[in-house]
């Protein structure tokens, strides 16, 4: 248990290397932005 | 790569390779910057004039695990290897332009009131099918596809809409393949007939409204009178989600520098009862009187940290809503691959005019030189589509640099080639609002991770008030 640093998320975006890149994930401007790109807040679909 | 960033005396670090997230206290606070620049003597040295030697020794000591876990100060071991042209050419989602008219004339309009520099048009059955097609030919092993049906206003040609859905939906189940289809509107033309069909093939509806009745009205006017659209628009809006029972729409509008208070316009949408809710900035040219300019900054970075308050209290209180900018899921997100494939236009991801050119996303349509194709030939210009594919973050000196990369994926081409005439330099204006959302969304993410802080901040806020 640590005291001074709580870590909120353990992922680790570099081994998704070896998961990902299905490409099955929706495409980001088909959802709601259209003008702004942002990757970060879709969803993985596997 | 780290960031560190403070809301509301939470103090939060942001391990940039990994995504992990960390909060720490006032020391470990102080000591993260210090970790990789002086020994462990002279850290606790430096310290412990203000703070007890063994509490220093704890950090270091806590830090060092993070380190060796891969969750702080973690490498970026791809970077350099992946260079974009890995894939082949693989398609998975059309813009389908069906309408390159509008029924309103909204004043930051990137489309040129729906025409996009050319004539006012609809997109012929015919067209729409070979666009279909052409996705199904060139989607690859991918078995989900996607077509958003966009303008100018595409219930313009709701007959063709109606029937490509349709065909889409026969084309792909020969194929053992999967067609999402998305609408994008203004929602001036819905009716029962068009909600009750949209509802039966359960497709995904973004509509647009931009808050609050003047702050619509400035900018959403209607052809021909000139008049505001939100009496209009609103009602139809408010009766088509209850429709479909608050599931499955994004309400979207845009806010300009003559709202920059649009946290206000965000909450306007919240009270009609709107769960999914998107407020972007404004794209255009800086000579524009609406264009967002590098002074207002500050004042939108507060905007977006009031708004974010007000997300937590509400969730708090049992009415939450999703803003679109503040989703994130920390341990779920998207896996590198695609953080680094961007938004996919030009290569994933095109825009089909009514005529059937491709471009490499709606907002290229009709410009100069970025012209791909077209869905009767296939792609012609596939030097085009390599410069799209190698544009990702680490071809971007602007990126390869910034704490955000994994999380906007290189930002908006079509940002950057209006800003600086290059899909390689991004638009300096949305890195920076991208980044203050990010901050938003992952503080929102670590209240909702039940630490100790949030009801700390939840005590103050709420004596604040």
């Amino acid at each position: 248990m640590t005291k001074h640093i709580k870590t909120i998320n353990k992922a680790n975006l570099q081994q998704t290397v070896k998961e990902g890149g299905c490409g099955e994930c929706q495409a980001s401007c088909q959802s709601a932005c259209k003008t702004s790109c942002t990757v970060g807040n879709q969803v993985c679909a596997k | 790569m780290i960031h560190k960033f403070e809301i509301d005396g939470i103090k939060i670090v942001l391990d940039v390779n990994s995504g992990a997230v960390h909060v720490m206290d006032s020391l470990a606070w102080e000591v993260v910057d210090d970790f990789c620049v002086l020994s462990r003597e002279d850290i606790l040295n430096k310290y412990s004039q203000r703070y007890p030697r063994a509490e220093i020794e704890e950090v270091l000591d806590e830090i060092s695990g993070l380190r060796a876990d891969g969750l702080l100060f973690s490498d970026d071991r791809y970077e350099g290897e992946i260079t974009g042209k890995e894939s082949g050419f693989i398609v998975k989602a059309l813009c389908l332009n069906v309408s390159h008219d509008c029924n309103l004339r909204c004043r930051y309009c990137f489309a040129g009131s729906g025409r996009f520099g050319g004539a006012r048009s609809l997109m012929p059955l015919e067209t729409g099918q070979r666009a279909i097609d052409f996705l199904l030919e060139n989607c690859g092993g991918r078995r989900r596809c996607e077509i958003d049906f966009f303008g100018g206003e595409p219930l313009m040609n709701f007959e063709t809409v109606r029937s490509l859905v349709s065909y889409g939906r026969a084309r792909a189940e020969r194929r053992n393949k999967e067609i999402k289809f998305t609408l994008t509107t203004n929602a001036l033309l819905l009716n029962d007939e068009i909600t009750g069909f949209l509802n039966r093939e359960n497709i995904s509806v973004v509509l647009s409204l931009d808050g609050r009745p003047a702050v619509n009205d400035a900018m959403r006017v209607r052809a021909g009178t000139g008049q505001g659209s939100y009496n209009l628009v609103k009602p139809k809006i408010s009766a088509f989600i209850e429709s479909r029972n608050n599931e499955n729409y994004f309400v979207r509008g845009t806010f300009t520098r003559h709202n920059l208070d649009f946290s206000r316009d965000v909450l306007h949408l919240a009270d009609l009862g709107y769960r999914y809710i998107s407020v972007e900035p404004v794209v255009g040219p800086p000579s524009e009187e609406w264009a967002l300019k590098d002074e207002d900054l500050p004042e939108i970075f507060r905007e977006y940290e009031s708004l974010v308050r007000e997300y937590v209290r509400r969730t708090h209180e049992g009415r939450p809503f999703e803003f679109f900018h503040f989703n994130l899921d920390l341990n779920n997100g998207p896996c590198l691959p695609k953080r680094l494939a961007g938004c996919g236009a030009g290569h994933e991801y095109m825009a089909v005019t009514p005529e059937g050119d491709l471009y490499p996303c709606h907002q290229f349509v009709g410009m100069n030189g970025f012209k791909l194709g077209s869905v009767w030939e296939g792609v012609s210009d596939s030097a085009l589509v390599n410069r799209f594919r190698e544009a990702h973050i680490y071809n971007k000196e602007t990126c390869r640099n910034c704490w955000a990369k994994f999380h906007c994926g290189g930002g908006c081409h079509a940002n950057a080639q209006s800003a600086n005439g290059t899909i390689l330099k991004p638009y300096h204006i949305g890195c920076e609002l991208e980044k203050k959302r990010l901050e938003c969304a992952v503080y929102f993410q670590v209240l909702r991770a039940g630490t100790k802080e949030r009801e700390r901040t939840l005590t103050t806020y709420n004596d604040n008030q």
